[in-house]
């Protein structure tokens, strides 16, 4: 006999012109552990937003053990024994384990608090599911595994029945992610009834009972474990067979920018592993993965805002060591930055202050700023670039995302620029504005710039990439040519499985 | 009722919010006048008279407006760099001190061209010491500048208190603590004869010209600007965040430390502990009025000295407290920040 846990049904959430989750239906069984596997965007994070009562959904309704939640109610479905184990933690740092697991529990007008009850229960729950951990240490004292494992147990304190994980691994190590497997499994194998989010193939085979995969909004396949595989699963997250448009054969020139076993720790935690990647002159390098397994960290060490620890970088074959922002644009780098927003420009500043401020050497004498000059410069690049909209002397933040990107590409690549380090070039942008960035980046590659895409949107490094190489963890996979992949073997390598035997330069990874 | 960011400001937008606020202020602080039992028009027309009203009035209020300005200056200065300075108090009174421990102990008997410009730079220089050492702790430790700058306050003038109580004590004060005095060739020139209206006034609106030339014409001025909008952006373009805060301290620190120079040196001749009536945590809400623009800052400035200097004539004259000054110079920061966002939002029902 099976027992519905959770049942959502016809689940519809739109916010403006996107259609978030589409008729999405779900149910979980007790006991029962169902992956939800997509890419971001496919509405993960709002059907769980929608189960949890912080959105209404426009459509649809959600049982809990045969019972309705009411739609927007966040404490009704804590109450009605669901929880959440987030993937950035909701803990207290200053507080111990179990002054953390029992915030919240309590009336915020209750005089005393029943703490050696809470302790007794906290430790028959730990016992329980084995999830050892000392109640009075202080959580900022604990390793990131033993923080979850904290967060999991404060969901348990709370009688959840139903769990969600939202990307428990994220932050952990293969070690502590092999225990919190088994833990789940153990979990699962007592009666709670678990969803797992997460975009990692294995995880997902090797955990799930039941997989169900979120694309555009909408649940497209569900399948049990023992009847799908990760090609499989890869190919539906992913959706379509790529149509790949018309790039122009590449001739790659010099050697640009190499790489041999670079590492990168940021806090203690190696952000980049040994990485290994060439980059001639007149090609697109493409780096695909899911971002947070180590985008921003490369970025930062080409860009010149982190410095590496150990390993090799060089440039036309000159070794670079200290290496700056200034050392980068001097040696003629084009930056385009993940988040135009965060890092692209200064909102509140002019057009034109923002198109010369990683360029203020060059438009300033004796450290006057040379304006004239300046907004010469911000109008060439508005007429070439074709940026709508915009006038040297106003707010760069009254561009649309798509204006305000090709501002960005256009005070790096209104010069012919040696290298092109383009991260998530067209995120969030609308398709004509994605072909006139795509465009002017293989017309730098057609000018001989050595460009290196980190993106996790498929059809764009399969657009644009002669080359492509994942990144999974910090490490980077042997490159594989363009020609070669299709959408299924890079979502392969996405998840981390690379072939150990490459394609042709297999060699650069050890 | 939710608010949305505008996409655009117009040009009218720079100088409504100001305007607005002080309106706003003088309506409500109308109702408080109305509340104490004074017709309201008539008590307004005492302050105005208080503050402009004759030539005493009008060299009294910008005697007021020089020490304004440049602590105005300095919180200005700072917070547009997001460097939240809070201690111009303690770094004028550091100022104040420095200037006559120098002017009596080493520079006396110097010619008055040696030793204005002289005494102008240590007190300048003794208030950027004041301001670094907090830089320095958030810098290298990460410690609120919030709370180290505010608390210095106190330090400053606790040790300026000892000072004038001990070694650099006026033997010939009566016992009274207070400094001793400048050289008499040390006093700022004055501008109008037969008043205190010395050149820190000048001193004060050339800083602010200089001060807006360097923010928006300079590399420098340029880049602590990204730095204080956009840290993040202005890391990724290259700017180099500890110096620039580095410098905007100096600055900052620079001109709370030059008030307090010119307020002894143009006023007062020596120190007490009553040197400044809160001329630096004034000058916030100058540079919050002024929406940190720094030529704003000498209309702000003159505003708020006209409000204190005019509720002094409007209190002798209708009998109403001069907290009244106070509470409408309040008012004016609140109503300051209300506008402030009603200027990059807009309401959506």
């Amino acid at each position: 006999m099976t027992e519905l846990a959770l049942d959502i049904a016809h689940v519809s959430k739109r916010f403006g012109d996107t259609l978030a989750n589409d008729d999405i239906s779900l149910t979980l069984n007790r006991g029962e552990i169902v992956a939800l596997l997509g890419e971001n965007g496919a509405g993960k994070t709002t059907l769980m937003n929608i189960l949890f009562g912080h959105y209404v959904p426009d459509e649809g309704s959600v049982k809990v053990m045969g019972r309705a939640l009411p739609p927007g109610k966040p404490r009704a479905a804590i109450a009605a024994g669901v929880g959440m184990v987030h993937q950035h933690f909701s803990l207290a740092p200053n507080l111990t384990v179990l002054e953390n697991v029992m915030t919240g529990t309590q009336s915020i007008w209750s005089v005393s608090s029943d703490t050696g009850g809470a302790r007794d229960k906290l430790l028959g729950i730990a016992e329980r599911f084995g999830l050892a951990v000392d109640p009075d240490a202080r959580l900022g004292d604990l390793s990131v595994g033993e923080q979850q494992r904290v967060e999991i147990l404060k969901a348990l304190f709370n009688d959840a029945q139903v769990l969600v994980l939202d990307e428990p691994t994220a932050v952990l190590t293969n070690i502590e992610a092999e225990r919190m497997f088994a833990t789940l499994r153990d979990m699962a194998q007592q009666g709670l009834s678990l969803i797992f989010i997460s975009h990692k193939l294995d995880e997902v085979m090797a955990t799930a009972d039941r997989i169900v995969v979120l694309r555009n909004g909408q649940a497209v396949a569900e399948r049990a474990v023992g009847e799908t595989n990760a090609a499989e699963l890869a190919e539906l997250m992913v959706g379509r067979q790529v149509a790949r448009p018309v790039r122009a054969p590449s001739t790659p020139g010099a050697l640009a920018l190499e790489a041999r076993a670079v590492t990168l720790r940021h806090e203690g935690v190696e952000r980049l592993k040994a990485i290994h990647f060439q980059l001639h002159e007149g090609e697109v390098l493409g780096i695909i993965g899911v971002s947070g397994n180590g985008q921003a960290s490369l970025a930062q060490l080409l860009g010149g805002t982190a410095a590496h620890a150990e390993g090799t970088l060089s440039l036309f074959g000159n070794e670079i060591t200290d290496w700056h922002v200034v050392d980068a644009i001097e040696a003629g780098f084009a930056r385009i930055p993940e988040d135009r927003n965060h890092e692209g420009v200064v909102g509140e500043m002019a057009i034109w202050e923002n198109a010369i401020l990683e360029r203020l050497p060059a438009f300033s004498r004796k450290g006057l700023v040379d304006r004239k000059a300046a907004i010469a410069f911000a109008d060439e690049i508005i007429g070439a670039f074709d940026v709508r909209g915009a006038a040297a002397n106003r707010r760069i933040s009254m561009l649309s995302g798509g204006n305000m990107q090709k501002m960005i590409l256009g005070r790096n690549l209104i010069e012919p620029k040696r290298v092109l380090l383009a991260s998530q070039p067209a995120r969030g942008l609308d398709e004509g504005a994605v072909a006139a960035v795509h465009e002017r980046i293989l017309e730098a590659r057609a000018q001989g710039t050595a460009v290196l895409l980190i993106s996790e949107d498929l059809d764009e490094v399969m657009a644009l990439s002669d080359r492509i190489q994942a990144i999974v963890g910090g490490r980077l996979s042997p490159s594989v040519s363009a020609d070669d992949v299709d959408a299924r073997m890079l979502g392969l390598m996405m998840a981390g499985e690379w072939p150990a035997t490459g394609n042709a330069e297999a060699s650069h990874a050890v | 009722m939710r608010f949305e960011r505008r996409e655009q400001r117009s040009t009218l937008m720079v100088f409504a919010p100001p305007l607005l606020a002080v309106g706003v202020s003088l309506m409500l602080s109308g109702v408080l006048i109305a509340l104490a039992g004074a017709p309201i028009l008539e008590a307004f027309g005492a302050l105005l008279n208080g503050a402009f009203g004759s030539r005493l009035a009008i060299t009294e209020t910008l005697t007021r407006t020089a020490p304004l300005i440049l602590t105005g200056l300095a919180a200005a200065t700072a917070f547009r760099a997001k460097l939240w300075n809070i201690g111009a108090e303690g770094q004028l009174y550091l100022g104040a001190i420095v200037v006559a421990a120098v002017s009596s102990q080493v520079l006396g008997g110097l010619p008055g061209y040696v030793q204005i410009p002289l005494l102008l730079v240590a007190g300048s220089v003794a208030g950027m010491v004041l301001l670094l050492v907090p830089l320095w702790m958030r810098l290298r430790f990460s410690v609120d500048e919030v709370v180290t700058t505010l608390l210095l306050n106190f330090v400053a003038i606790l040790f300026v208190s000892m000072l004038i109580d001990t070694v650099l004590k006026d033997p010939l004060a009566f016992g009274w603590p207070q400094s001793v005095p400048v050289a008499d060739e040390a006093m700022l020139p004055r501008i109008v004869s037969r008043s205190r209206l010395h050149v820190g006034l000048l001193i004060g609106i050339l800083l602010a010209l200089v001060i807006y030339f360097i923010q928006s014409r300079t590399v420098f001025g340029i880049q602590s600007r990204a730095a204080g909008f956009n840290a993040s952006a202005a890391k990724f373009a290259g700017v180099p965040l500890k110096k620039t805060l580095v410098l905007v301290a100096m600055i900052s620190g620079g001109a709370a430390g030059l008030a307090g120079a010119i307020e002894v040196m143009g006023v007062q001749g020596y120190v007490t502990t009553e040197l400044s009536p809160s001329f630096g945590y004034s000058g916030i809400v100058v540079a919050m009025l002024a929406n940190l623009n720094p030529i704003g800052v000498i209309f702000s400035a003159l505003f708020i000295a006209a409000m204190f200097v005019g509720a002094d004539g409007m209190s002798r004259a209708m009998g109403i407290p001069t907290y009244i000054a106070d509470v409408t110079v309040a008012l004016s920061l609140l109503s300051m920040l209300v506008a402030v966002f009603f200027t990059q939002y807009r309401v959506r029902k």
